[in-house]
């Protein structure tokens, strides 16, 4: 073994996923063919709540290559409960959730039927040969009508459509001062509501699963994020001993929350594959997905600021809406917990008030989507404060100077509770104006104000922190979260020196291959190219809690440290024995152990071959040097940045475009920045897009209108601008890696940066809002002061 | 998704084509580049139990000089379009309107005569055709015809195309000269159409001689602004002219409510796109 | 039917539907599942192949309008063992993370630099709008394709 010489935590190692992605030599699921194996094909509901009256699956069994047509008649004994892990009060309401419908409908695109045939076209023939009939029960859309007194039920048996209310409250807590009393003595108070729009994952690669019986125990591959906790429900919900489950997420072609998730197809495919003995596939087309894989957002806010008139916020309080759809699926329930302890952001508020209340909806179930609960929650502050400063007459960056918490101040417990470890946002802020030309670009947009021209020009303030590396298994537990937070990692010192690492966190884009074999090469003082990453099957990593919540670095890397530690413990004992000293007299540097003061080394390969062939070990010793650990943090982690934004409104079309963007973020210590950079820029995609181009829409029945790329507007490349993006680096102290996760900052902090650009361009016009997406068609209308 | 099942046929004469189509009846659907159809097809909100495959007509590929017009082959695919120099030069109109047709893959597939068929009061090349004052040549079993684009488009995806009949050959007359300008609205690149205007003018010695205005997705079919055209004739082509003729630009539309705008905001940005079109065309020119 | 499709310098002839996809046919009878399929309406670009040298969506392709011609797909571009210039530059540019998109972002670039050489950024944004990626923000593919065409350029 030689020794690495430049550190490779820090470097913009290439990626090793790469090879594979780039040649077509991939493994999707959809990719895999079993011999003997069946398709499966699932009929949806087109109508969003309804009884079903009868299935006449009588013609469709009759055609050629139908093994199978199955009813929730058929699977109501087997089919259990899809599960909810997050029951966020002791009372909340929970219908059950079947995985397909047996006597009820709630959302269009809940499956009634399934079919198993010899090839997918059967499959597909056949849906379209069954025949059911619905009886119509009225659709509940709306979310404030949902909670109206006299409001149709979308489950009329729990009585109600809300299935919970969450509270925080700094007086109560203990955290800070009454909210309530501070609006009432309120200099100054700023009320708003926000609508975060319903979005879609729309992760690239479908959904997919195959099912292997097997004889003895199966075998499922999955386009999953979380591989571990897919076993561990499944097993719960359909009673298959969990050590007769593997199940294996192979290449998944991203996920953004959307495949964090125990779906209906999964638990179908397993139950029909189970039936019949034999492989079978489903796989999704693009609409199936957008009809029934979880959105996200969806959310009603309203946020109300007290301060007093030189811009001290005194008081915080929010009321959200947060439509679940139909069923609560995973953690529905959760997703505006998540944003709870974020509205106070990177400010020293001294009293803070939350409730949350949770309403179903006959709508496809909300859930994890990039950020989950934070985004909103970050749009929400930052919104206001933008408003609070136009109200007081002073620049929105000044305002936030005014409130936020100095870097001198860290640690820092803020009103809601939470403990921020590290951070520097008047460093970021500086370094953020200063590439972005901010006083050049105000002058500008004075100029082209006074000259009444037809393009106006807004600037966008976002400084943003939120709370990852979830997280805590404490927390999440007082918390009601059904799973811990800890994340685990295995190594395998092979006898020629060559590494295997496994991990419990499952990638699908992250690049934690390449990311962990960095980690492990300076630990081990290994090539980087020795270490082999292993993930994404519970067979070989048999311990984890997948990839969400931007954790896997800063959890699932600690654990990746913690274990090399152990290693290298193990290492110095048996090289000490053998060159006859001390294990405090060893040193290790470089993949080599010296003894301190002489001539005298080993190499760790030695070391390896030596704790292999164990000929000569100290007693009590085990054979071979491998190590696990397991890491369960004791705080979260606090990335935060300062997003600037410059957006150019035609006033006379509506029509925005974003001129310029700068983002300046502190995820703490970096492993590989080109990944960093990366994650950076695909977040601030998702968070533009739900400023200006997403929406799920549907008709007033209930239908989902949205429900192709054609309808449904993701941006391509023409509609995003270029991003200047920088860092500014406070180490966490929370990790001994000193890093704070960079998955979901972009999409965090871009939504309010924009929506704010736009509101900035058009407030000397009279507008105050305009509603997401920020369409030309709204901002014409906001523009002429209709409703926008 | 997979399209439900049907027979296929690759005819390599027209009257063969029209002999499969008339034998298919309703159930029967010519395919030429498949963009529009095959995506109907996979989503199963079409299923004919015949393909036509119109791809071996060799005789309707390509642009051709044909003296004071330019006659192209349903066939020519909106790639070949864009990058024909007859097109370039004389039909200066469809060419630009035909840069924002979809994406490249899709201008590599699909045709001239598809976009025209299918009809799609959205479709960029509706406005441009008729705009540009072209004839559609059409075989069926009736023999051929020549139909006015002004008489071609009669309803949302519906043309005056009979049973059995395939459109072979759309007539260009030349504008050369004339300044052009195909401006399109939409929320995303890839998107379609919300409001798009199609202008063509001549102007000799600052004065607008002829104008030829045209409006797509402003009702069911595409709309000749007939009152732009008439305001801007005869005209000193400058900004304030442009601006009232712009103004009657939304005259004699019926645009819809959908997904994307509503009719109100269409007819708003008929008024400003047109200018901005107009516009264009006369620095154009 | 019976159609005799060239992919990637290999003759198949093979009984197909004539309602099968060419991707479909790539991947279900061909096993060449580098080529992926990402929506119903054509609209993501991630079926992308060549159909006689030129860029086409494949799942808007019916496999009998193949017939008697020659595709390339993503995994006819490496020369033995050596990277196509334009596969190079997305790994050396972090074009790509989860990599679902990629195989169709290729082939489309390679097209785009086939009709333009050196493409600015506006080009390169144009050249692909057909082509969606949900994960990189596209500045980074941005980024490759125009070191592609260095790269090309330099061995022209
Ligand atoms: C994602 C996407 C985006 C698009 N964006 C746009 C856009 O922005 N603007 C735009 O204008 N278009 C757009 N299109 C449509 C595109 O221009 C198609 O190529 C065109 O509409 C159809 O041409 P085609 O040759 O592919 O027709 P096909 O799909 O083969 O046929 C379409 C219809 O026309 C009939 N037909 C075809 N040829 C003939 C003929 N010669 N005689 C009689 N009937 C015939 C067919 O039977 C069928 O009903 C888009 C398409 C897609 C998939
Ligand atoms: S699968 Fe072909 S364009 Fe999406
Ligand atoms: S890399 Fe994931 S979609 Fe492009």
């Amino acid at each position: 073994m030689t020794a690495a010489v430049e550190p490779e935590v820090g470097r913009a190692r290439r990626r090793k996923e790469d090879a594979r992605l780039i040649t077509g030599a991939t493994r999707w699921t959809d990719n895999i063919r079993l011999p003997g194996m069946l398709h499966l094909a699932v009929l949806r509901s087109p109508v969003a709540h309804a009884r079903i009256t009868s299935v006449d699956t009588t013609e469709a069994v009759r055609l050629p290559g139908v093994l199978e047509v199955l009813t929730g008649a058929d699977l109501a004994a087997e089919q259990g409960s899809l599960p909810c892990a997050w029951p966020i009060t002791e009372d909340m309401l929970a219908p059950p959730a079947p995985s397909i419908a047996v006597d009820e409908v709630n959302f269009a695109g809940e499956v009634v039927a399934a079919v198993v045939a010899r090839t997918p076209e059967e499959a597909q023939d056949a849906l379209a040969a069954i025949d059911v009939d619905y009886e119509d029960l009225p659709v509940v859309l709306d979310l404030t009508a949902a909670v109206a007194d006299g409001a149709d039920l979308v489950h009329p048996d729990l009585g109600t459509n809300k299935s919970a209310t969450w509270v925080f409250d700094s007086a109560e807590a203990g955290t800070g001062g009454d909210a309530t009393a501070a609006i009432a003595e309120a200099e100054v108070v700023v009320e708003r509501t926000f609508r975060q729009q319903r979005l879609i994952p729309a992760f690239m690669e479908p959904r997919s699963v195959v099912v292997d019986p097997g004889p003895d125990s199966a075998t499922l591959w999955s386009a999953t994020q979380v591989p571990h906790i897919l076993r561990w429900m499944l097993s719960a919900v359909l009673g298959i001993p969990e050590h007769k489950l593997r199940v294996i997420a192979p290449d998944v072609g991203g996920g953004f929350g959307g495949k964090l998730q125990v779906t209906p197809e999964e638990v179908l495919t397993l139950l029909v594959a189970r039936r019949l003995g034999k492989p079978v596939k489903w796989t999704e087309s693009r609409t199936e997905s957008m009809l029934s894989g979880h959105h996200g957002r969806d959310q009603l806010q309203r946020i109300t600021v007290a301060a007093r008139r030189d811009g001290t916020v005194t008081g915080l309080k929010v009321d959200l809406l947060a439509d679940m759809g139909a069923y609560l699926r995973l953690i529905t329930p959760g997703v505006p917990i998540l944003g709870a302890f974020m509205y106070n952001a990177i400010y020293k508020f001294p009293a803070y008030r939350f409730t949350c209340t949770n309403v179903f909806t006959n709508k496809v179930p909300t859930d994890a989507y990039r950020g989950a609960g934070r985004p909103e929650a970050t749009f929400a502050i930052e919104r206001i404060m933008d408003e609070l400063a136009a109200e007081l007459g002073v620049d929105p960056l000044e305002l936030r100077r005014r409130n936020w918490i100095r870097h001198d101040e860290f640690p820092f417990t803020t009103v809601a509770g939470l403990t921020y470890d590290t951070g520097d946002y008047e460093a970021a802020t500086a370094r953020a104006v200063e590439l972005f030309g901010y006083d050049e670009l105000r002058a500008e947009q004075a100029r082209r104000r006074a000259d009444h021209d037809t393009v106006q020009l807004g600037i966008g303030v976002s400084t943003y922190t939120e709370m990852c590396g979830l997280a805590p298994s404490r927390v999440l537990g007082a918390l009601r979260y059904g799973a811990g937070g800890w994340e685990h990692a295995a190594i395998r010192v092979l006898p020629t020196g060559k590494v295997e690492l496994i991990t419990g966190t499952s990638p699908h884009g992250q690049g934690h291959v390449t990311a962990w074999s960095q980690i492990v090469a300076d630990r081990l003082g290994v090539p980087f190219e020795d270490v082999e990453v292993l993930h994404g099957d519970t067979r070989v990593a048999h311990r984890g809690m997948d990839s969400y919540g931007s954790r896997s670095l800063a959890v699932g890397g600690t654990a990746v440290v913690l274990a090399a530690d152990k290693v290298l413990a193990k290492a110095r004992t048996v090289a000490a024995h053998l060159m006859e000293c001390s294990p405090d007299d060893v040193e290790f540097t470089a993949g080599t152990f010296a003894v301190r003061g002489t001539a005298t080394s080993m190499s760790l390969g030695e070391v390896v071959v030596a704790a292999h062939v164990a000929h000569n070990l100290p007693d009590g010793v085990e054979p071979g040097l491998d190590a696990e650990a397991t890491f369960d943090p004791d705080n979260f982690s606090y990335p935060h940045g300062t997003h600037l934004c410059a957006v150019e409104v035609d006033t006379e079309t509506g029509r925005v475009v974003i001129r310029s963007y700068v983002c300046v973020d502190d995820v703490g210590k970096v492993v590989n920045p080109m990944i960093v950079e990366g994650q950076v820029h695909g977040g601030l995609a998702q968070g533009i897009a739900q400023a200006l181009f997403e929406e799920a829409v549907h008709d007033e029945g209930g239908t989902l209108t949205t429900a192709t790329l054609a309808d449904y507007l993701l941006p391509s490349a023409v509609d995003l601008p270029w991003f200047t993006t920088d860092r500014t680096e406070t180490p966490a102290d929370t990790n001994p890696l000193g890093v704070k996760g960079v998955g979901e900052a972009g999409t965090i902090a871009s939504t309010p940066a924009v929506v704010n650009a736009v509101v900035d361009a058009l407030r000397h016009l009279g507008v105050r809002d305009v509603e997401m997406p920020c369409t030309p068609m709204r901002v014409w209308k906001a523009l002429r002061g209709g409703a926008a | 998704m997979i399209p439900a099942a049907f027979d296929y046929t690759a005819p390599s004469t027209v009257d063969e084509a029209v002999r499969a189509l008339v034998a298919g009846g309703e159930d029967a659907k010519a395919i030429a580049g498949g963009q529009s159809l095959l995506p109907v097809l996979r989503l199963r909100l079409a299923a004919p139990t015949l393909v036509v495959d119109l791809s071996r007509l060799t005789e309707l590929a390509g642009v051709h000089d044909d003296g004071d017009s330019l006659l192209i082959g349903a066939l020519t695919t909106h790639h070949e379009v864009q990058r024909d120099p007859h097109v370039r030069e004389h039909a200066a109109l469809l060419r630009l309107a035909t840069d924002t047709v979809a994406d490249p893959q899709i201008r590599h597939r699909g045709t001239l005569g598809g976009a025209l068929a299918h009809a799609d009061p959205a479709g960029d090349l509706l406005a441009p055709v008729l705009a540009l004052d072209a004839v559609l040549r059409c075989t069926g079993p009736a023999g051929t015809r020549e139909v006015p684009a002004a008489e071609f488009f009669t309803d949302y995806f519906t043309t005056a195309l009979e049973p059995g009949e395939l459109l072979t050959h759309v007539r260009v007359p030349k504008l050369t000269g004339w300044g052009a300008r195909y401006e399109k609205f939409s929320r995303v690149a890839q998107a379609w159409s919300i409001v798009a205007v199609a202008a063509a003018v001549k102007v000799v010695d600052g004065v607008v001689e002829q104008a030829r205005v045209a409006l797509t997705n402003m009702g069911p079919t595409p709309v000749r602004a007939r009152g732009v055209e008439e305001a801007l004739t005869g005209e000193p082509a400058t900004a304030e002219a442009i601006r009232a003729a712009a103004a009657r630009a939304a005259e004699g539309t019926d645009p819809v409510t959908d997904g994307n705008a509503d009719a109100e905001y269409r007819t708003h940005l008929a008024r400003v796109l047109t200018e901005r079109a107009v516009t264009a065309a006369v620095s154009d020119a | 039917m019976r159609i005799t499709v060239t992919v990637d310098g290999v003759n198949y002839s093979d009984e197909v539907e004539p309602r099968t996809l060419l991707v479909h046919h790539l991947r279900d009878r061909l096993g060449k599942t580098g080529t992926v399929v990402g929506c119903d309406t054509s609209n993501c670009g991630a079926c992308t192949v060549h159909l006689d040298g030129r860029s086409v969506k494949s799942c808007s392709v019916l496999a009998v309008q193949a017939d008697g011609r020659a595709v390339t797909t993503v995994e006819g571009l490496a020369d033995g063992g050596e990277l196509h210039p334009v596969q190079q530059a997305f790994h050396e540019n972090h074009a790509l993370q989860c990599g679902f998109c990629t195989p169709g972002m290729i082939m489309q670039a390679i097209d785009l630099l086939a009709e333009d050489p050196d493409p600015d950024e506006d080009a390169v944004r144009h050249g692909l709008e057909g082509n969606l990626c949900r994960c990189t923000g596209y500045q980074n593919i941005v980024h490759a394709v125009r070191d592609a065409a260095r790269r090309l350029g330099g061995t022209r």
